[in-house]
C-alpha cells in the first residue's frame, strides 16, 4: 500500500522578520492536503537546505522580504545539488524584479511568485511539478 | 549517494551512516508498506542499541523547546542524537503543518544530530504509524540516544509507552487545575516528570501535586475535588510505582534557558541504569516487539480482507444487518470464515 504525500519545507532566510506571508502559504499548503515543514526565521541557506536533507522534502519554498534573494537563492540551490537533492523544486515568493527573476530560473529555482499570486497558483504549480508536467 | 537507489543500496548507505539515505529511507517507510517490510528487515539486526527516549505531554508545556534543551545537553556530553517530531495530519485536508523544528534550530549544522517531522497520517496515540519504524531507522543509522516527541497529547495518546524505553511527561504550571494532570491516563506511562516553565507562578504546586499523587500510591482510585464537585478518578491499570525499585523524580526544568536540563539528563541516565540492571529493559523491549507483532498481523490481516471480500459481498452483509435478518457479530465471523477457507 502507497500513500507518498508531497512534502513543503518553507524557509524565511536572511534577517528579515516578516514571517506573515511564508505563515499564510505554509497553511494552505497544509490545508491542499501537504505535509509543510515550517521553520521559521532568519534561515541561512545551510540550515535550510540541511533542514531540506532531514525532512526529504519534494519541494522548498523560500519567502525573502529583504532584497537579498540574489544572494541567499543561488545558495540554497548550490547546497541542495551537492547534498544529492538535484530533484527538489525550488519556489521563491517575495518581491522580486523581473531581471532578477530570470537570472534566479537560470540559476535553479524552479519558479518565483510575487505579490498577488494566489495560493491556489502555488498550489496548483506544485501538483504538475510533482506530477512530472 | 547517487540516486534514485534501489531500496537494498539505500540501506547499505543508511548503515554506513549516510544521512540523506536515512532521511530517503524514513519517507519510504511512510509511504509505504512493502518497502517498509524490505527495510526493517535489513536493518533490524543492527537495532537495539540506542536510548529511546519518548517525551510527552499536553499542547503548550515545551516539549519542543525540551527536546532542543535536551538534544544540546547529550551533544556537550559527546553522545549523537537522533529525534522524531510528531504533529497531527489534518483530519479535513490530510495535510500537515510541522513546526516543531522552528525550536530546534540551533543543532543546525552538528553532523551528531539528525531532526525529522513526522505526521501522524492517522496513527493514533499521538504518534504515527511509521513511527516505529523510523525509530529503528535512527538506531540502525547509530545515533545513541532517540528522542521522540509526540503530538501535543491529552489523556489517551500513551502509545509512546509502547516504543519508548523512558517516557518524560512534560507538564507546565498554569495549564488548568492540578486535578487535570491526576485523572489523566499519560500519568501512568510516566518515567520521569518535568516540570516546565517552572520560573512560572504556581510551579511549586504542580510539583507538589504531581508528588502527592505519587506518593498516594499512583493514579490509583481517589477522590479529587474536580470544578468543585467530588469525583472519582477511576482506577489505574497498573500501579506506577509496580516496577521494583524505580521511583518516578518529578524534576523541575526551565527548557529555554536550560535550567534543569542537566538533571534531566541525569535522571534519564538514572533510569536507563535501572532499565538494564532490574531487567526492566528485558521486560519492556519483550512488549514492545510483541506490539509490533500484532500491530503488523492486525494490519496484514486487514488488508488481506480487503483484497479477499468483494465489495458486494460486504454490502450483501450490511444489507442483512440492516435488515435485521443477520447481526454484526455473525455477519464477521462469515467474513472470517471466508478469509480462513
Amino acid at each position: 500500500m502507497k500513500q507518498s504525500q508531497i512534502r513543503v519545507l518553507i524557509a524565511k532566510p536572511g534577517l528579515d522578520g516578516h514571517d506573515r506571508g511564508a505563515k499564510v502559504i505554509a497553511r494552505a499548503l497544509r490545508d491542499a492536503g501537504f505535509e509543510v515543514i515550517y521553520t521559521g526565521i532568519r534561515q541561512t541557506p545551510q540550515m535550510i537546505a540541511e533542514a531540506a536533507l532531514q525532512e526529504d522534502v519534494d519541494v522548498v519554498g523560500l519567502s525573502i522580504l529583504s532584497g537579498a534573494h540574489m544572494t541567499l537563492c543561488p545558495k540554497v540551490v548550490e547546497l541542495l545539488h551537492a547534498q544529492g537533492q538535484e530533484d527538489v523544486l525550488v519556489l521563491l515568493g517575495g518581491i522580486i524584479p523581473d531581471e532578477d527573476a530570470a537570472q534566479l530560473k537560470a540559476a535553479g529555482v524552479h519558479a518565483v511568485f510575487g505579490p498577488g499570486t494566489t495560493s491556489t497558483e502555488i498550489i496548483a504549480f506544485i501538483r504538475s511539478a510533482m506530477a512530472g508536467g | 549517494m547517487p540516486k534514485p537507489v534501489p531500496t537494498e543500496q539505500l540501506i547499505d548507505y543508511l548503515l554506513r551512516g549516510d544521512r540523506l539515505a536515512l532521511a530517503r529511507a524514513i519517507s519510504r517507510v511512510e509511504d509505504d508498506a512493502g518497502a517498509a517490510a524490505r527495510i526493517v528487515k535489513a536493518v533490524f539486526a543492527h537495532t537495539g542499541q540506542a536510548h529511546l527516549i519518548g517525551i510527552t505531554g499536553a499542547p503548550g508545556t515545551g516539549k519542543s523547546t525540551l527536546v532542543s534543551a535536551l538534544v544540546e545537553s547529550y551533544r556537550a556530553n559527546g553522545d549523537t542524537v537522533g529525534v522524531l517530531a510528531v504533529d497531527p495530519t489534518s483530519p479535513f485536508s490530510g495535510g500537515a503543518l510541522l513546526g516543531d523544528r522552528v525550536r530546534m534550530t540551533s543543532h543546525s549544522g552538528d553532523a551528531g544530530v539528525f531532526i525529522r517531522s513526522m505526521a501522524t497520517r492517522w496513527g493514533t496515540g499521538g504518534l504515527a504509524k511509521a513511527s516505529a519504524d523510523a525509530l529503528l531507522l535512527l538506531d540502525a543509522a547509530g545515533f545513541d540516544r532517540v528522542l521522540v516527541e509526540t503530538v501535543g497529547a491529552g489523556q489517551a495518546e500513551i502509545e509512546i509507552a509502547r516504543i519508548a524505553d523512558s517516557v518524560v511527561v512534560v507538564e507546565a504550571p498554569g495549564l488548568g487545575d492540578e486535578v487535570q494532570a491526576i485523572k489523566a491516563g499519560l500519568l501512568e506511562i510516566a518515567d520521569i516528570f518535568a516540570v516546565n516553565k517552572a520560573d512560572r507562578r504556581g510551579a511549586a504546586r504542580t510539583v507538589a501535586a504531581l508528588e502527592m499523587m505519587l506518593e498516594t500510591g499512583g493514579a490509583a482510585a481517589q477522590t479529587v475535588i474536580h470544578h468543585g464537585q467530588r469525583m472519582e478518578t477511576g482506577a489505574a491499570e497498573s500501579d506506577t510505582e509496580a516496577e521494583d525499585g524505580w521511583s518516578i523524580p518529578v524534576l523541575k526544568t526551565i527548557a529555554v534557558s536550560g535550567g534543569g536540563v542537566a538533571q534531566l539528563r541525569d535522571a534519564l541516565d538514572r533510569h536507563r541504569e535501572w532499565l538494564g540492571e532490574s531487567g526492566a529493559r528485558a521486560t519492556r523491549e519483550r512488549m514492545r516487539l510483541d506490539h509490533m507483532l500484532q500491530t503488523l498481523v492486525q494490519a496484514e490481516m486487514l488488508a488481506r480482507m480487503e483484497r479477499t471480500l468483494s465489495p458486494g459481498l460486504r454490502s450483501d452483509l450490511v444489507d442483512l444487518m440492516q435488515r435485521r435478518k443477520t447481526d454484526p457479530y455473525s455477519a464477521a465471523a462469515d467474513v472470517i470464515k471466508k478469509l480462513s477457507g
